[in-house]
């Protein structure tokens, strides 16, 4: 089977400084795969290559077999991958309703529409009401987005994310500032709602990486180390040493 | 602040009563537009009427980019310029061919010549938003402006091209030579342009270009290209500014280089800004003021620009969301029944206020006056002063100093008194 996300020998250089390194990555049909390694070692940078927030100076990045390297985000977008970012990036003076439906509109094939009324599209509006339903914001659904506190900002991040339908979903740091209890109740819902789905995710609690990760790859300096089961990962000499260290123990 | 958010979504039909308000009000604004003349006949009050409705028509569709897309253009007026000639050049053939088209359709060519220009530049005007976007407008406008004086033929150079609205095929009898069947039919394009310009906010594109407003880089993330929204609400708001400008071709029976040029667009982005941005009906309101004061204080005052600017300022720095913004601001505490406790303080701070505004009035006209060789006496609210006499400085002086402190002491007691409303309007749930 073709594997959901697949990254060759990909670089990525800003002038002399490479940031990432001969990436090869290979995320699996229904995989749930952590990124992890330490600050600056690249995780977003990885993130920015796969969706086209970024193009690689070399290299290449496929979806399902095809290669996307060097198409824009919305192109990407529309193949089925999806991700959120990990400083919240809403639409902040929608409403919150407002923010899902948008995420829903191109996915349900409604794109540039202007002959439509937003607002008698059963499908859309049926649509929109189960994620807000999923991500437990149905009580707010009327709030700005930038009023929300910041762990429902985080939830309406990954709601937005999952709208589209999207089978490849990246989720950048999602429990980021969280406290325990939102950081499992989030962790529940990115369970749930990942659920048959490609899921790539960057994180530095490792509670949350060991708990939902089928496969983990450790990144350092733009470059993987290991890539493996949590358990190989956890015994890995080399991990040890570069990044987990104490925290692991 | 809840003031600041476009959304219209509790029109949605949530209610039986909501969707009965939203109608009603538009019926009350199109039942507006039919009695006025009729109650205000005179010829001069039928012109002013004619002019806010095009000024109407403009904004709002000035309001496509600015409110509903965040795209700050210094150029708009370039479209309602072109839409302008359009119409002329089509009424003009209209007449010297004899097709049957009459005067009535002659602003949708208005908008057709609008939106062909929108659809050829705006594709590379609308690659970036921000500045970029703001910068290339005002060149393209200044290229437009310019071109104007040098095509002749398009353009009729200094003198423009006029045009005979009664020379067109009648329709139902009407020859539209007086001016109160020019306000109908203004009348009837600004409702039909009105109502198509709100049903597009409706839309999924006019949801997608708020989206835009508030956050491109996320747009790209779940689909869209930032690039084709922005360009498709800008063909929109070339085709209505085209639209305003052919009525407004109707209305002049001519068409010249001033309605294309810089000062056409600075003052469609003050319409709409003083109007508020936010909200669909603020540009109405800036438009209804802004032509409003235009065609009062240039009978008045010499300097009315000065006014305009000081207004502007005003506007921007106390309140970013417009007329429509303050009121909007208001809606929380009507609802939760607190705001008749606010209302005396704005009373009471009202009157310090004016004396404020009434000593700079008579200082700036003092000054205009007396720089000009004028020596027309200042009419403030029935009171004559001589310009510049050390009677009337004094009174400038004393109602200044006087009304300034007194206004600031009076806006806090307002602060006051609002903070008290907004604390009883949260708790009963009206406010976030």
């Amino acid at each position: 089977m073709t594997a959901a996300i697949e990254l060759n020998a990909v670089e990525k250089r800003f002038g002399n400084v490479g940031i990432i390194r001969d990436l090869n990555l290979s995320v699996a049909q229904g995989e749930r795969h952590a990124i992890i390694g330490p600050n600056g070692a690249g995780k977003s940078t990885t993130f920015n290559l796969i969706s086209g927030h970024i193009r690689p100076s070399s290299g290449e990045v496929r979806l399902n077999g095809d290669v996307i390297s060097g198409l824009r985000p919305f192109e990407i977008n529309r193949r089925g991958l999806s991700r959120s970012f990990q400083v919240t990036n809403v639409f902040s003076r929608m409403s919150v309703w407002e923010n899902v439906r948008c995420a829903v509109l191109w996915a349900t094939g409604h794109r540039y529409a202007f002959w439509k009324n937003v607002d008698s599209l059963p499908e859309v509006r049926e649509r929109t009401s189960q994620i807000l339903d999923d991500i437990h914001l149905t009580h707010r659904r009327d709030v700005p987005a930038g009023l929300l506190t910041y762990a429902e900002q985080r939830e309406l991040e990954i709601g937005i994310t999952i709208a589209g339908g999207a089978n490849v979903v990246l989720l950048d740091e999602p429990t980021a500032g969280m406290s325990h209890a939102e950081t499992d109740r989030a962790v529940a819902l990115i369970r749930r709602l990942t659920e048959g789905k490609t899921l790539v995710i960057v994180e530095h609690d490792m509670s949350v990486v060991f708990g939902l990760a089928d496969r983990i790859s450790v990144l350092v300096y733009g470059h993987i180390i290991a890539s493996g089961t949590p358990e190989e990962i956890r015994r890995d000499p080399k991990v040890k040493e570069a990044y987990l260290g104490e925290e692991a123990h | 602040m809840n003031a600041t958010t476009t959304s219209a979504s509790n029109i949605s039909g949530k209610s039986a009563g909501d969707s009965l308000r939203f109608y009603g009000v538009w019926l009350v604004g199109i039942a507006t537009l039919i009695v006025l003349p009729m109650i205000f006949s005179s010829g001069g009050s039928l012109t002013s009427f004619s002019l806010i409705g095009i000024a109407i028509v403009f904004a709002l569709s000035y309001n496509i980019l600015l409110g509903q897309t965040g795209l700050l253009s210094f150029g708009h007026a370039v479209h309602y310029g072109l839409g302008g000639f359009a119409a002329c050049h089509v009424m003009n053939a209209v007449v010297s061919h004899g097709w049957p088209v009459p005067l009535p359709f002659i602003p949708l060519f208005g908008g057709l010549g609008g939106l062909a220009f929108a659809m050829i530049i705006g594709w590379v005007m609308t690659k970036r938003a921000g500045t970029v976007f703001s910068m290339i407008s005002l060149g393209i406008a200044e290229l437009v402006a310019s071109s104007s004086l040098i095509l002749r033929s398009v353009f009729g150079g200094e003198s423009g091209i006029s045009t005979d609205r009664t020379a067109l095929p009648k329709m139902f009898g009407w020859t539209f030579g007086p001016q109160i069947q020019v306000y109908y039919l203004i009348a009837f394009w600004l409702v039909i342009s009105a109502i198509a310009m709100y049903a597009l906010t409706r839309t999924p594109l006019g949801r997608i270009s708020n989206a835009v407003r508030d956050n491109p880089e996320r747009v790209q993330f779940i689909g869209y290209d930032p690039h084709v929204v922005r360009y498709i609400a800008f063909c929109f708001a070339g085709f209505f500014a085209g639209v305003a400008g052919g009525l407004a071709a109707i209305n002049f029976e001519i068409a010249n280089a001033a309605y294309l040029g810089a000062i056409q667009s600075g003052l469609v982005l003050f319409s709409t800004f003083i109007g508020g941005v936010a909200f669909f009906f603020g540009p109405i309101l800036g438009a209804i003021l802004v032509t409003y004061l235009q065609l009062g204080l240039t009978s008045v005052t010499g300097v009315w620009q000065l006014y305009f600017g000081i207004i502007f300022i005003g506007i921007v720095m106390l309140s970013p969301g417009g007329i429509a913004g303050l009121i909007m601001m208001h809606r929380p505490l009507a609802r939760a029944g607190t705001l008749q406790t606010v209302i005396p303080s704005y009373v009471v701070a009202a009157v310090p206020t004016l004396a404020l505004a009434c000593g700079v009035i008579l200082t700036i006209e003092s000054i205009a006056r007396t720089h000009s060789g004028q020596s027309s006496p200042i009419n403030l609210f029935g009171v004559a002063f001589t310009p510049a006499s050390p009677m009337t400085w004094a009174s400038a002086a004393i109602l200044i100093v006087v009304g300034f402190f007194v206004a600031r002491l009076s806006w806090r007691r307002v602060a006051d008194a609002w903070d008290r409303a907004a604390t009883i309007a949260r708790d009963r749930g009206y406010l976030a």
